[in-house]
């Protein structure tokens, strides 16, 4: 197990070192005059344009400027935006309502997928389970861009119901529709696979013990398929983690959330190409941590894998 | 513990009569129990035999109640356990008669045993569940379970899954699962099939004392001959669904009744035919969706004549006491 972790890490390292420059990399050809992009309409003279570029090295190759952000990176120092500010401090102040609305998200949408597919899965081929087949289909096909200005227009304005915005300080209640919103993103995917897992335990062997043994049946499910269920949802929701991180920059741009991916996707429009990476490396690093985490997990609902 | 309202101590332990079982798949209507009846007393051992496919283990999980419903349905018959019959009563009373009267083991204790659970967790949850004990207390019980079953150092295995056991364990695991709350019933579905040899002779050995030291009725179900010689009392053997011959076991070895035991006997290995060609029982079973009307193993049987291959089925003659034979010319093949 301790060798099985130090491993993943070493894995942890490279893919950190891969992605970053890959970003880096995208930003870098991506760019095409920053500094005009950073002042917008208003002319900068050439002596500002100079002190500007001599700042962020924009003069020096490719190479070197990936070398001097990573150096800035491996010492703790996420560098300075283009506005001026400080990355880590945006950062501290962008993360909370982040983390807050992605693990709403994560969390509404697992009990729901997870309570619907084994009531799908018990009902098979009921209505309940027809109901939620057209349901995940529907979600499926629908992309976040069109899903998030379509739930903050009928929920968030004319219906009233949420706050079609939130602030930096949004209660869970102000975020509930904006993580419905994320949460849509990956509950189809997870409803699907829990019902097919519980579908194929159902059968299994150890259930007809279960059944023998005089348990309730509430017991037989709940207990004893849910655990084995839940096996590769667990992965899953892993998996999914990436795509709730890209559905975040959309979901908090539309409902004008100010957290990371907002700051992320306004980065992109401006071409602050040192926040854009500064905020994704660190991305990266909780994608990676939260991945080894979920591997853990795993390990710990099926008892028989044993990581060499 | 009374689970059951309406048990009379004195009614016989468990009668089966005429018990059909049919599977409602796509392909058509299966009858996978066509008619079956045993019964069984406490402290006696009755072997049910049979091909693969003949509707044993059907049988075991109808008496059972753990019958996958839909496809499975009990379309006829009655399984009365101690006068109460078990197809009449609610479910919920049922689910209670599991267990505490009537317990099972299967076949492969791999698979049945949850491979997410320690065998402590499985063993405890019977008696937390059906007796309401504490953890502890049903931690000290399951303790106590698995050193009757004969597991070396018990206290440290409860905590151990499924998967770390050797085969002969896990199955001894099941066995301490299904005593656990004492039934007065035992249905051990092929227990040692999935074994060695020397394990399959140790796991008998251990089922045979427990059941002696309970005084329990046991239903084995094989399709082994060997192994039933000499733990079973009576023997049922089962053809596409019907019990065919039921006989004490000394009969049924010294004159079978029914062409089908014979040939089943024939088919035993022995040492002192050693060269000579196994006799197999020619042709297979019918398939159960499409069973051959008259006497369903008239293909296969050597004695077959006209009236065979015309309904009615052959009834179960009464061959003596305690012994029938559903063959019309069962006096034939006893060599009368
Ligand atoms: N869930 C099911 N759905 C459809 N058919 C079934 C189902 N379970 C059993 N059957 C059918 O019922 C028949 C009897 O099966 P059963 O398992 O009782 O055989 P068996 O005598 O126990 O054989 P074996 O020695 O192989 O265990 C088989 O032909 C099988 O195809
Ligand atoms: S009834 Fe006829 S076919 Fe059936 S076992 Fe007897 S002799 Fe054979
Ligand atoms: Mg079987």
């Amino acid at each position: 197990m301790f060798r099985y972790i130090v491993r993943r890490l070493l894995q942890m390292v490279l893919t950190f070192f891969g992605a970053t420059f890959v970003v880096f990399a995208l930003t870098f050809a991506n760019q095409d005059d920053p500094l005009q992009a950073l002042a917008g309409e208003r002319p900068i003279t050439e002596s500002q344009r100079l002190a500007l570029t001599e700042r962020y090295h924009l003069n020096e190759s490719f190479l070197t400027q990936y070398w001097y952000y990573m150096k800035g990176l491996l010492t703790g120092d996420l560098g300075t935006s283009l506005t001026g500010q400080k990355i880590s401090a945006m950062l501290a102040n962008a993360w909370p309502v982040t983390v807050k609305l992605a693990l709403l998200a994560i969390v509404i949408a697992a009990t729901i997928a997870v309570t619907a597919g084994v009531y799908s899965a018990i009902k098979r081929g009921g209505l309940f389970d027809n109901v939620t087949l057209i349901a995940t289909l529907v979600v499926l096909a629908m992309p976040i861009v069109v899903l998030a200005p379509l739930a903050q227009l009928i929920f968030g304005i004319k219906l009233g119901w949420f706050p079609p915005t939130a602030t930096r300080d949004a209660s869970l209640w102000d975020l509930l529709l904006p993580a419905l919103v994320l949460g849509s993103l990956v509950i189809a995917t997870e409803l699907r696979v829990t019902r097919t897992s519980v579908v194929e335990n159902l059968r299994a062997d150890y259930v007809r013990t279960a059944r023998a043994k005089g348990l309730t049946r509430r017991r037989v499910i709940w207990v004893h398929v849910l655990r084995n269920s839940l096996i590769p949802v667990v992965t899953l929701i892993g998996v999914d983690l990436g795509g709730l991180m890209s559905g975040a920059i959309v979901t908090e741009k539309i409902f004008n959330i100010p957290g990371v991916g907002f700051n992320i996707a306004r980065a992109i429009t401006t071409e602050d190409g040192p926040l854009v990476v500064g905020f994704v490396s660190v991305l990266v690093i909780i994608f990676l941590v939260v991945n080894l985490l979920v591997d853990l997990l795993y390990a710990a609902l099926d008892p028989r894998i044993r990581y060499e | 513990m009374d689970v059951v309202p309406g048990v009379d101590p004195r009614a016989p332990l468990l009668e089966v009569t005429d018990l059909h079982v049919e599977f409602r798949t796509q392909y058509g209507v299966a009858k996978a129990v066509n008619g079956a009846n045993f019964w069984l007393s406490p402290g006696e051992t009755l072997a049910i035999l049979g091909e693969s496919g003949c509707g044993k283990s059907v049988t075991a999980q109808a008496i059972m109640g753990i019958l996958e419903s839909p496809p499975g349905y009990i379309t006829k018959g009655s399984i009365m356990y101690r006068g109460v019959d078990l197809l009449g009563i609610p479910e919920e009373q049922r689910r209670k008669v599991r267990a505490n009267r009537i317990a099972m083991i299967f076949q492969d204790a791999l698979s049945a045993l949850n491979p997410v659970y320690t065998v402590g967790f499985q063993l405890a949850e019977l008696f937390r569940m059906h007796r309401g004990m504490s953890r502890a207390e049903a931690k000290r019980r399951s303790i106590e379970l698995l050193d009757q079953v004969k597991i070396p150092g018990a206290k440290d295995r409860i905590n151990d899954y499924p998967h770390q056991f050797s085969g002969g364990m896990r199955q001894r695991v099941m066995i301490a699962m299904a005593l656990a709350l004492d039934p007065e019933v035992l249905i051990a579905d092929e227990p040692t099939t999935a074994l060695d040899v020397t394990v399959q002779a140790q796991i008998m050995g251990l089922l045979a004392d427990l059941q002696k030291q309970r005084n329990m009725g046991l239903i084995l179900i094989t399709h082994d001959m060997g192994v039933v010689a000499d733990v079973a009392d009576r023997i049922s053997v089962m053809y596409a669904g019907k019990v065919v011959e039921e006989a004490p076991v000394y009969d049924i070895y010294a004159r079978p009744a029914h062409p089908y035991t014979r040939a089943l006997l024939e088919s035993i290995p022995r040492l002192d035919m050693k060269g000579q060609q196994l006799n197999v029982i020619r042709g297979l079973p019918p398939a159960l969706t499409d069973v051959p009307r008259g006497c369903a193993f008239n293909p296969r049987c050597r004695y077959a004549k006209d009236a065979c291959r015309q309904d009615p089925a052959p009834p179960a003659y009464s061959v003596a006491p305690h012994r029938t034979a559903r063959c019309h010319f069962f006096r034939e093949v006893l060599g009368e």
